[in-house]
């Protein structure tokens, strides 16, 4: 119980510290920020509509931020969320709309499981083999995967086998049966959220109830320490990053099942790198990873009403975000800190 | 088809034009990361070189303030930068994907703020281009290197600068020795904290500069997320020119042909798409050392703490 309001904590405060300091600019550019604050959370939560789009837009954070929050446990920062959601929003769109004659749990079920093996192996064997065996860094190879899934996503829609003649770049539509049905209708909300609150409950039981997670965990803690007790350190590393990949594929998957129904060319979703932020904040535990990722998504989906009702550009709210992440950076440290003082002060008094 | 493209000046004009703002951030990135902290922030010192250039520029009427101006506010931000990670040894990776998006948002936001949501004025004074005298007449060279921006002819002036600093000088060899053994170095005498400081500073200026060279030199005026993720090729490029600054100007060469080509080639039978793929993957290739190992500064990302 101490443990869990330590841990809510230093988000609450980076948050408030962030929403302030997003007020002194409201007030320096001659806005109201009361208005302003007042428009973005009505926005996000004021009525049905806007509560429904809220979670909607949380559920791929939700997903993709646990892919993070998991590798995170084990020591890895996967930084290509991004790239593992292109790949599984291609896989799924393509069972969507090209596998015929099933019913609609067969054929949304196929659609998510091999959405997520695509995506889960897109993050494992390349950054994850090379992470374990020649030590390349995650951070830079998870990320040259992203472009490259981005890349193959453009070359599929442009030129390639997933292009639909149109004026636009774009798949043809998933079939009625690979759709996942909407929880409240006309608005984006589908049971795509219940897919992501099991999610968080099998990432929870996972890290915390099995010997699998207990490892994965102590690889992250300290590799070295993990490999003398026994624990075969590389299939761990590159176990982590598939299950981080399946978990972004998952996300994609969602979102084109529930939402988009099909893959339109863009440059970014920017889900993947906000699932980073979402991790971060939430402290990589799944529960917390519910929490932060309502809280972005009513940052952007808010951020607009922002804009319209008070002229406060929407842009502010990534400010806000950077300032977040800053704060939850520096904090730890903070915390680190005063145990290193700790120590001292007893080292000091043992010699005394 | 291939054949014609590679023979046509303006291929290799283009990719010149193209490398240049990656190769500012790559060398940025390597100052940095030879004094042992990792900066991922490239890109948002981009942006924020971008728009103050265009800011400056336009309130000075002059492009050369303007790129002045820039540079100064992409030192600033990379002092705090140097302070989060550097003194209270905050993770490196994390803060500088906290300096991305942040600069984004406060790009935008100052965009709109500012110069309204019609985008930046159109009378911005803009960087010329040169024309080298002797140079431009020549067949074929004459195009290509002739008559670039003249922030492109900055890049290579600083590329070679900074090969001389970082490796032929006593200053050049303590930012480095930093990033390889920072105990060394403090028994040595040397300040680590003031040299990794230096390092992320300079490389700040220069990340900055490669926004202006998008905002001022190749157009004159800024756009929201203007730096498209060249902050994240120039990391790409700076670890495939395994942290040296002539690697480095390679690499975005190479990133600065692919994307050339790809422009060039667009309705021809190869898919653009798969040749811009390319660069990544050899990144990725020269990371495993399957092409040539790359191996990063030995203390690079790892915060000093003089009490250990």
């Amino acid at each position: 119980m101490q443990k869990t309001i330590e841990g809510l904590v230093t988000p609450f405060v980076a948050i408030v510290i962030a929403v302030l300091i997003g007020a002194v600019v409201m007030l320096m550019t001659g806005h109201n920020p009361l208005t302003a604050y007042g428009a973005l959370f009505s926005g996000a939560f004021g009525s049905t509509v806007n509560l429904s789009n809220t979670m909607a837009n949380a559920i791929p954070l939700i997903l993709s931020g646990l892919g993070v929050a998991i590798a995170f446990k084990a020591g890895l920062f996967n930084i290509g969320a991004e790239g593992q959601y292109w790949i599984g929003s291609m896989a799924a769109v393509w069972i969507g709309y090209s596998v015929h004659g099933l019913p609609p749990i067969l054929h949304i079920s196929l659609s998510i499981i091999v959405a997520m093996l695509a995506a889960g192996l897109w993050a494992g064997i390349v950054p994850g083999l090379a992470k374990a065996f020649v030590g390349a860094h995650e951070v830079i190879t998870t990320m040259m995967m992203s472009y490259i899934a981005i890349f193959l996503s453009h070359y599929m829609l442009e030129n390639g086998p997933m292009m639909q003649t149109g004026f636009t770049p774009q798949s043809p539509v998933i079939l009625p049966s690979a759709t996942l049905g909407k929880i409240v209708e006309r608005t984006q909300l589908s049971w795509g959220l219940a897919i992501a609150v099991v999610a968080c409950i099998i990432v929870y039981w996972l890290l915390y109830k099995t010997t699998l997670g207990y490892r994965l965990r102590a690889v992250g803690l300290n590799s070295r320490a993990a490999n003398y007790a026994g624990i075969n350190v590389p299939f761990h590393l590159v176990l982590a990053l598939f299950i981080s990949g399946m978990l972004a594929g998952l996300a994609g998957a969602v979102q084109m099942l529930g939402v988009q129904h099909r893959l339109y060319d863009s440059f970014s979703s920017g889900y993947g790198f906000t699932a980073i932020v979402v991790a971060l904040l939430a402290n990589n535990n799944p529960f917390g990873v519910i929490l932060a990722s309502i809280f972005f998504a009513a940052l952007s989906t808010g951020g607009q009403s922002m804009q319209l009702v008070s002229g406060v550009p929407a842009h502010l709210t990534a400010v806000i975000s950077g300032i977040i992440i800053f704060l939850v950076a520096t904090k730890d440290i903070v915390q680190i800190q005063k145990r290193w003082r700790k120590r001292q002060t007893l080292a000091s008094g043992k010699e005394a | 088809m291939l054949w014609d493209a590679l023979t046509r000046p303006d291929l290799w004009a283009a990719t010149l034009a193209m490398a240049t703002p990656i190769a500012l951030p790559a060398l940025g990135g390597t100052f940095s990361e030879r004094s042992g902290v990792v900066n991922i922030a490239m890109e948002g010192i981009m942006l924020i070189g971008a728009f103050f250039g265009v800011l400056f520029s336009y309130y000075t009427h002059n492009a050369w303030l303007g790129l002045l101006g820039a540079i100064l506010m992409g030192a600033l931000i990379s002092t705090l930068f140097a302070y989060v990670t550097v003194n209270l040894g905050a993770d490196q990776v994390i803060v500088g994907m906290g300096v991305n998006i942040f600069a984004a948002g406060l790009t935008a936001f100052m965009l709109n703020e500012i110069f309204g949501y019609g985008g930046t004025p159109r009378e911005t004074p803009a960087l010329p281009n040169l024309t080298i005298p002797g140079i431009s007449d020549i067949p074929f060279v004459g195009p290509i290197l002739g008559s670039q921006n003249v922030v492109v002819y900055l890049m290579l002036m600083l590329v070679i600068t900074s090969h001389y600093f970082l490796f032929h000088t006593n200053l050049g060899l303590r930012i480095r020795s930093v990033g390889e053994n920072p105990q060394a170095a403090d028994t040595a005498g040397l300040n680590v904290l003031r040299l990794r400081y230096l390092g992320v500073i300079i490389g700040g200026m220069l990340s900055s500069l490669g926004g202006v060279y998008l905002a001022l030199g190749l157009l004159n005026s800024f756009e929201v997320n203007m730096s498209g993720g060249r902050g994240y090729i120039a990391l790409a490029a700076m670890i495939f020119g395994k942290w040296t600054p002539f690697g480095s100007l390679g690499a975005a060469l190479l990133f600065g042909f692919a994307m050339a080509l790809s422009i060039v080639l667009q309705g021809g039978g190869v898919p653009s798409n798969i040749i811009q793929m390319l660069p990544y993957a050899l990144t990725i290739l020269a990371l495993t050392g399957l092409v040539g190992r790359s191996t990063p500064p030995a203390a690079d990302g790892i915060p000093y703490d003089p009490n250990k």
